[in-house]
This record gives C-alpha cells, structure tokens and sequence, in this order.
C-alpha cells in the first residue's frame, strides 16, 4: 500500500450478511468528523439491557434483543422477531478502548474517537 | 425511418410473480407520490431503490378481550413528530423523521436509515371507542391502546338447560 492512498472505502465497514439469517441486520448511517467516526443504529424495541457491543481484533459486533412480545393474541405481524446484529470491520486508526454507546429511543449511537496519533495536525514549516 | 418492433414479448416481465411484484410496487409508488416521498432524498447518499420503496415502518397489531394494540417501530423520533388519528375503522399513523443538520466537515460513509415522511393505515378489525385510545412511546416503538367498543368485547350469554 502506499504511503498516502486515498480512503475510499468506509473505516467502519460492514462486513458481508450472516450467513445464519438468524438476526437481522440493523440500518446504520456512519459519519467521519475530526475527533472520530459516528455509527448510529436502528433497533427500535431494544433497550439499554438488551445491548451488547463487543470489540475483538478490529471487529466491533452490535447486538439488540427485542423486548419480550406482549401476551396478547397476535393479528397480524410485520416486525421481524429476531434480534439485531451487525458486524463492523474497524479502520486501524480508532481507538477501541474509548469507544462509547447511548441509546435512545431505538438508535443506537457509537462514538468511536480517533487515536490522537492519526488526528488531522498542522505542521508549521519554519 | 425505420420501424423497430420487437419481436417477442421479454419472458421475465410476463412472468406472474414479477406482475404482482411490480403492481405492488406500483400502489407503493402512487402512494410515495402522493404524500411526497419523492421529495425526501436520503442526503444524497441513499440508494435510488429507498427511495422507490419509500418508508414504511413494520406495523403489528395484538389483542386481548379488551383492547387492541398496535406498535410501529418508528425509532428515533420526536413525540411531536408523530401523528395518531382514528377515520373510519381505520388507524392512521402518520409523521416524519426530520433529517439531522449537517455539519460541513462531516464526511458521510453511510446512510441507510430513511428520512422523511410515513404514512400507514391500519384497518381495525372491530369497533373501538375512539375518545380512550391512549399511546406511548418507548425505545423507539409506538404502541396504540385501543379499548374495543362494548358491542365488540366477547360476551358471555348464559345459557340455562332445560
């Protein structure tokens, strides 16, 4: 690789869809600002409990359990049951130890801050 | 000038599942139009086919001997932003997800949530009392509590046996 290459791909890539069919796959919106990259989730029906993000290698996986169904008799369905998972490949560049989550009414906000070695710096020439 | 006329019909658009498929999409198509789904584009980055298929948050509806309930996950948003009216035996719900101010120098890898308005209506299969309908909204899903009306709770006639 060259030394400056141009990023086209996403640094927070999603990696291709379980193959088990078994959850379902959350949308997500990334944006890049200066001090890092933000990932908002949707998973309407999951609550703080039902959260659990974990980080292995360079992979961050995203999972929400739905709220138990109500007792009462089902009519008709169009949510999916399952719960939510997401697997994302993380660019190098951030640092997994200061990630941090909320959640709030069914998004799901990572703020992935940048490591303080790659952030934008500039060089006074003398 | 010449005429160009094609010679056989395309196998796939005469295909049953791709006509049912494509009226479907159709009636999606007029109703987008007609509540301008059109004119919410997803900040440039969303794909052409959201916004063809426009937002359409799962609905569910339940029931006990009392009430009926309807969820919609309709995550992030506003209270304010959504609308609840009763018409006719049908339930309409009905609002917008505003779209996040953009800050300039945030780069946009992606953007597959939707923004902007939905619309869905609920035919509800029993009267309801429509002055006791009660919502709330919690971790990103609506639920709409509809008492049914007296003449549609099951009733117990007591039967004496000769």
């Amino acid at each position: 690789m060259n030394a400056v290459t141009p990023q086209v791909e996403s640094p927070v890539r999603p990696q291709s869809a379980n193959p088990e069919r078994r959850h379902v796959s959350p949308k997500v919106n990334i944006t890049e600002n200066k001090e890092g990259y933000v990932l908002e989730a949707e998973m309407p029906g999951v609550a703080k409990e039902g959260l659990e993000i974990s980080v292995e290698d360079n992979e961050l996986t995203i999972t929400g359990r739905r709220q138990p169904d109500p007792s009462a008799n089902l009519l008709y369905r169009e949510s999916n049951s399952a719960d939510y998972r997401r697997v994302f490949e993380l660019d190098p560049s951030i640092e997994t130890g200061r990630i941090s989550a909320q959640i709030e009414q069914g998004i799901l906000t990572l703020t992935l801050p940048k490591a303080e070695k790659v952030k934008p710096r500039r060089i006074t020439v003398n | 000038m010449t005429l160009t006329r094609s010679q056989r019909p395309d196998f796939w658009s005469l295909s049953p599942f791709r006509r049912v498929a494509s009226l479907r999409d159709e009636v999606d198509n007029l109703f987008n139009l007609a509540f301008g789904r059109l004119t919410d584009t997803n900040g440039g980055h969303g794909s052409g086919a959201q916004m063809l298929e426009g937002w359409y948050p799962a609905v569910d509806v339940y029931e006990d001997k009392d009430t009926l309930q309807v969820k919609a996950e309709l995550a992030g948003l506003n209270k304010e932003d959504i609308e609840i009216s009763l018409q006719d035996g049908y339930l309409v719900l009905s609002g917008e997800r505003k779209q996040e101010e953009k800050q300039d120098n945030n780069e946009v890898y992606r953007s597959e949530r939707w923004v902007g308005r939905f619309h869905r209506t609920i035919s509800l299969p029993c009267r309801v009392e429509a002055d006791k309908i009660k919502a709330t909204y919690n971790e990103g899903v609506l639920t709409v509590t509809l008492p049914k009306a007296e003449e549609a709770k099951p009733k117990q006639i007591p039967i004496s046996v000769k």
